[in-house]
């Protein structure tokens, strides 16, 4: 049969993969030298243009040469790193996502930096710095980025339609039916089974915090009652029909945007990126708005995404390694060029209203206040609650509100499975659980 | 005079004779040693690739990860042994159970499908009046050389009904549209992704069979009378039996190790759970739930129960044709 004659192949050509990135990697080690002669340090980041951005860094420190290295991205990554952490071959420095902080360094693949970093507190917002110590002395990455959300329509459609834009969740349902009746082949937008980070973002804004500890407990909070409002209204959405229900990131979601069928997008400041491939002829028929709020007047938003450089704890010159991080993440030449060359939005403070953000995105060309607009939502951001098996519990959210978006029967049942099997996974793994 | 005993004359023959052809008691060492010198490199590689991961995995699922407060920062894991807790919890695991069956399920299909019409091609290819012979074997083992992570998305492309140009055929013709990716149809969709990428491969066994067969049997076949139908039924099919076993067998195990196709459309549709099949639950809980230990008591169970399934499945279609062979 071919597939087992398929994965010996693929087997073979990954022991040989492996045996190149090992010598790769054992080429590296060296003692730290880091006052003789010049150090080099491995990036494993998967922004893109990031080499570009490491360019100017290597221009002008000749002792310090950083290689980025693109070894995967999100999810994948951290896997990696354990991995590498556990054969002690990781890189110096890695791009994390925030809510793979607490899996990381409980895995010990990062080093606390805290000495090396002194002062760089004040650069980034509490709820994000936060999210990088939690909230305690330790330092365990600098924040590189972050994704603040907000609510993206069609304004050609929305006009067309005659729907004005909600403010309110309540409004946002509304919107939804009104679309449904006037339209009944299209919809306001999809719910998502696919991508937790959207929705642990919504429960987020909604005053969330799914992973919280007092002294050696840990406290899951996922069917929390804020949670449980926000999955009570997309679940109610989904079932009476008001808006889909099929996953994002598919060509078939790629067509919906791209041809109107679907008007709106909750995401987050990095959206002008995916709707510029996914959506190509939209480009200017779009723009950006708050996140709608629970309670009218509020303003407070969650967020999706962004990530950090950490120092890892195989790193030989963390001193270094953790000089080179603060430049990328608070130098303003760094920062310009990130936003220039990756496109992300930066963390720093600072840089939220720098020169570099003045003009919008190229897709958002009727927006011309994009970014000044996004800085004051970021602002806004509640803080967010990692623990350490995120993972775990977003693979129960993809399952369960898989199912639970197939069957459009309200998402209450998912909700808690996906707290008891997070619950059971630390219980097993040995973690103290508070009931 | 008699004979001396072989073992005095030898004797007496190296201390007589220093010079002579090496004496037969180190050629007969030589001759010994010589094979194990041969096999030695496949035995290395055996041992290094293939043994001692396996042993590493058992050792693994032997033992669990313990943590200390928070688990947070340096010393907070360390390894424990865990006896067969990681046993119990992978047998007692419904998603492992749910997941088996679907994959059962899967495999009802795939391996009676992509067989018989891989026996079905194999015998058509090997008539005498067939034309574009070496094309149409070209054709039909194609789809081989695809890889089946692009063929599994090749294929999901097709089954999506918004980018679909099948679908857009059955819309243009106002017939109903069937949704691939969700409930019994996904069974058949997935199915038919293996079934197109399998069958190339196992009618070139079967035809490979077939093509060594003897011509004096067709020949003898020819003077009792048989038509080609009964030649390919009576002589052909019972004379390639080893082959289909074979190529059944490679199916099973190639079944129970379903893992690119449902992986790779996973994320087109809500219809597939991340532990759809039991390698989808190993690979999960090892490189997303980071849990190496259970995982690899999860696959030591799995190895288990493939070779189980499929000696049992080996020895019940071989006693079958070795009772038809001497009928």
């Amino acid at each position: 049969m071919p597939h087992t004659m398929r994965r010996r192949l693929a087997a073979a050509t990954a022991v040989l993969l492996g045996a190149t990135a090992l010598t790769a990697c054992g080429s590296s080690d060296s003692d730290d030298k880091a006052a003789s002669g010049p150090v080099s340090l491995t990036y494993w980041a998967w922004a893109p243009g990031m080499d570009k951005v490491v360019a100017l860094w290597n221009a002008e420190h000749p002792d310090i040469k950083v290689t980025v290295q693109k070894q995967a991205s999100g999810d994948d990554l951290v896997t990696k790193i354990i991995t590498a952490t556990k054969a002690h071959k990781a890189p110096d420095l890695v791009q994390a996502e925030y809510q793979a902080l607490p899996t990381l360094v409980s895995n010990d693949a990062l080093a606390d930096i805290a000495p090396d970093v002194a002062g760089v507190k004040d650069r980034f917002a509490p709820g994000i710095w936060q999210q990088t110590t939690f909230g305690g002395e330790a330092v365990y990455a600098l924040p590189q980025d972050s994704g603040p959300l907000m609510f993206f329509y069609r304004q050609d459609l929305f006009k067309q339609y005659g729907l004005s834009v909600p403010t309110t969740w309540e409004e946002f349902a509304t919107t939804a039916r009104d679309l449904r009746k006037k339209a009944p082949d299209k919809s306001l937008t999809t719910f998502s089974a696919n991508d937790s980070g959207l929705f642990a973002g919504l429960s987020q804004q909604a005053g969330a915090r799914w992973w919280t500890f007092e002294g050696d407990t840990w406290k899951v909070g996922i069917d929390d009652a804020a949670t449980r409002k926000v999955t009570d209204f997309w679940g109610g959405l989904v079932g009476e029909g008001a808006i889909d229900n099929q996953p994002m990131y598919t060509p078939a979601w790629n067509k919906a945007l791209n041809s109107g069928e679907q008007l709106a997008w909750v995401s987050a400041v990095w959206a002008p990126g995916v709707l510029t491939t996914a959506a190509p002829d939209t480009r200017g028929k779009w723009a950006m708005a708050p996140l709608p709020q629970w309670t009218k007047g509020a303003s407070s938003t969650g967020s999706w995404g962004g990530s950090s450089t950490a120092v890892t704890t195989d790193s030989k010159h963390r001193k270094a390694a953790a000089q080179f991080a603060t430049w990328l993440n608070t130098d303003p030449v760094a920062l310009a060029a990130l936003v220039k060359e990756s496109g992300i939005y930066p963390a720093a403070t600072a840089a939220q209203t720098s020169g570099a953000l003045a003009e919008a995105p190229a897709f958002f060309p009727n927006q011309p206040d994009f970014y000044t607009r996004a800085a004051e939502i970021a602002k806004t951001t509640a803080p967010a609650a990692w623990g350490p098996n995120v993972n775990v519990a977003y693979t129960a959210f993809k399952d369960e509100f898989g199912k639970a978006a197939k069957a459009r029967s309200g998402f209450g049942t998912a909700l808690t499975t996906v707290r008891s099997a997070t619950v059971a996974d630390l219980e097993k793994q040995g973690f103290e659980v508070a009931k | 005079m008699t004979q001396p005993p072989r073992g005095v004359r030898r004797s007496y023959g190296v201390k007589a004779a220093p010079y002579a052809l090496p004496s037969p008691t180190t050629t007969l060492k030589r001759a010994r040693s010589a094979p194990y010198f041969f096999i030695l490199p496949a035995a290395v590689l055996f041992a290094l690739f293939f043994a001692l991961p396996i042993g590493y995995a058992i050792r693994l699922s032997f033992h669990k990860i313990e943590i200390k407060g928070l688990g947070l920062g340096k010393g907070a894991r360390s390894e424990v042994w865990a006896g067969l807790e990681n046993y119990t919890s992978a047998l007692t695991d419904s998603e492992l159970g749910a997941g088996a069956l679907r994959v059962l399920g899967y495999g009802a299909v795939v391996v009676p499908v992509m067989l018989g019409l891989a026996l079905f091609f194999a015998l058509l290819l090997d008539t005498e009046r067939v034309r574009a012979r070496s094309f149409s074997r070209l054709a039909i083992f194609l789809p081989y050389a695809v890889p089946g992570v692009i063929a599994a998305l090749l294929w999901g492309f097709l089954y999506l009904p918004d980018v679909s140009p099948f679908f857009y055929v059955l819309d243009a013709l106002g017939l109903p549209q069937p949704d691939l990716m969700d409930g019994t149809p996904l069974y058949l969709a997935m199915a038919n992704i293996a079934v197109w990428g399998g069958t190339g491969f196992n009618m070139i066994v079967i035809y490979t069979a077939l093509r060594s067969l003897p011509a004096e049997v067709y020949e003898a076949a020819k003077l009792d009378g048989c038509s080609e139908f009964q030649i390919a039924l009576r002589v052909k099919i019972p004379m390639v039996a080893p082959s289909l076993v074979l190529t059944f067998f490679f199916s099973i195990i190639a079944t129970l190790q379903v893992f690119n196709e449902p992986t790779t459309l996973r994320p087109l549709t809500n219809g597939i759970p991340t532990t759809w099949s039991p390698l989808m639950k190993v690979y999960n809980d090892a490189f997303t739930g980071g849990n190496i230990h259970a995982a690899s008591a999860t696959a030591v169970v799995l190895a288990l129960a493939t070779f189980v399934l499929s000696f049992a499945l080996l020895r019940l279609s071989t006693r079958r044709t070795t009772q038809g062979a001497t009928r």
